[in-house]
């Protein structure tokens, strides 16, 4: 990867394991990974939580997994959509969908598939909810205080 | 399995809000000594790194699906983080205080995806009902509406574990549900809500198309109940109309040609 160190640690056997689970989404999709040639291939494309997985189509284990945080998620020419990252905008996973519909689809879902959106959207229906009624919604699970459920919560 | 390593580094060191930060003991996998590490949690990833500076993390550990336990080792403030499945490996946190380790077990056991999800179908649900009880409650009756009681639900009882999801989730989340109803006014050019700019930085959700009330007749609106039941009603009835609206859109939307 070029960055000279070690590859980061993680736990690949979980993360096997969620991407054998029932997926929010999937369909086989042509997809070109960012190097060089950028060449479409068929792919099954998987959307599980916030990690969108690809397979070979006819492999059970997937060949790579995109935690979708802090991506962009740009709907570029007809049927085709691409993530990026936020800190590498020009490096683009493009999908090429068989249909102009199919494409819309997956760009509304992979916008809302991040973590960091779920909380906004919490945050939201938590203010829109008091302003109604003058009550926090979150007091009786005894959540209110958390950190992540906080409008411009804690920065390190 | 190639990961988007990159971006998750990035994702770790960025200064978006952390979750909770701190230096935790983090046992090795084969050997039993403990080493000090600076970790920082993000929704469901926990970011582990050398020192509190260090430029990358050393490792990270996806906490979908997990238990967090405390450890009756002899260790003080030692908890654990299990996964299911018969090879999966358990990692052992000690924590430096008392405060320290029950703050990272509240924070990581509620650290996952799914319980976000959850929280937020929840709350979605409440201010559907919320507006449907008010329409039916608000037809030239005097009396004011009840006040706003939370019924039992599957947050409030599976509050102290993770819950369990059903098998097969349905087509829309929570925030889809809520996207198709609420946000239905985007502006040109724009599609989805929450998603990014030009520049890539996250919206915030845009706010539905009702009709704006100003904060103070909005929080006196509760207050108004004694007072006035009849504006109060009157602006519930508003509302409640508009979502109606839009739900039947969302609905005939959602009944639209079969999904490939």
């Amino acid at each position: 990867m070029g960055r000279g160190g070690p590859a980061m640690r993680y736990n690949e056997r979980e993360l096997l394991s969620l991407a054998r689970q029932p997926a929010e989404k999937a369909a086989e999709i042509r997809m070109s990974v960012p190097k060089k040639g950028n060449v479409l291939k068929k792919r099954l494309v998987k959307l599980v939580v916030n990690f969108l997985f690809y397979f070979r189509t006819d492999e059970a284990e997937p060949i790579g997994a995109l935690l979708l945080e802090h991506c962009k998620i740009t709907k570029e020419e007809e049927n085709v959509f691409s993530i990026s990252f936020i800190e590498e905008p020009e490096r683009k996973y493009c999908f090429e969908c068989a249909t102009e519909e199919q494409c819309q689809e997956w760009v509304e879902a992979l916008r809302r598939a991040s973590y960091e959106f779920l909380r906004r959207s919490l945050i939201f229906y938590r203010n829109e909810i008091q302003k109604m009624t003058g009550k926090d919604p979150l007091e009786q699970y005894g959540i209110s205080e958390e950190a992540r459920f906080q409008l411009g919560a804690h920065r390190q | 399995m190639k990961l988007n390593e990159r971006s998750l580094a990035f994702y770790a060191t960025c200064d978006s809000p952390a979750d909770n930060a701190g230096f935790l003991y983090k046992r090795g996998e084969r050997h039993t000594a403990y080493h000090r590490r600076w970790f920082v949690l993000k929704g469901n990833m926990l970011f582990y790194f050398e020192e509190r500076d260090s430029r990358e993390p050393v490792g990270v550990i996806v906490l979908e699906g997990c238990n967090v336990e405390l450890c009756d080792s002899a260790e003080n403030f030692t908890f654990a983080i299990r996964f299911g499945g018969s090879k999966s490996r358990t990692y052992v946190l000690a924590a430096e205080s008392q405060a320290a380790m029950e703050s990272w077990v509240k924070s990581l056991s509620r650290a996952s995806f799914d319980y976000m999800r959850l929280v937020v179908r929840e709350l979605e649900k409440q201010l559907q009902e919320m507006s449907r009880g008010l329409a039916g409650g608000c037809g030239g009756s005097q009396d004011a509406p009840g006040p706003w009681k939370p019924k039992p639900s599957a947050l409030e009882q599976s509050r102290d574990r993770l819950p369990a999801l059903p098998a097969i989730l349905p087509k829309e989340n929570g925030c889809a549900v809520w996207n198709n109803v609420l946000g239905t006014d985007r502006p040109p050019g724009t599609s989805g809500c929450g998603g990014q700019d030009e520049e890539g930085t996250p919206r915030p959700p845009p706010l539905p198309p009702r009709r704006r009330v100003s904060n103070g007749e909005a929080a006196s609106a509760g207050a108004a109940v004694a007072e006035s039941p009849s504006t109060f009603c009157r602006l519930h009835e508003q509302y409640s109309r508009e979502v109606a609206r839009l739900r039947q859109d969302w609905q005939q939307k959602r009944r639209g040609p079969p999904q490939p």
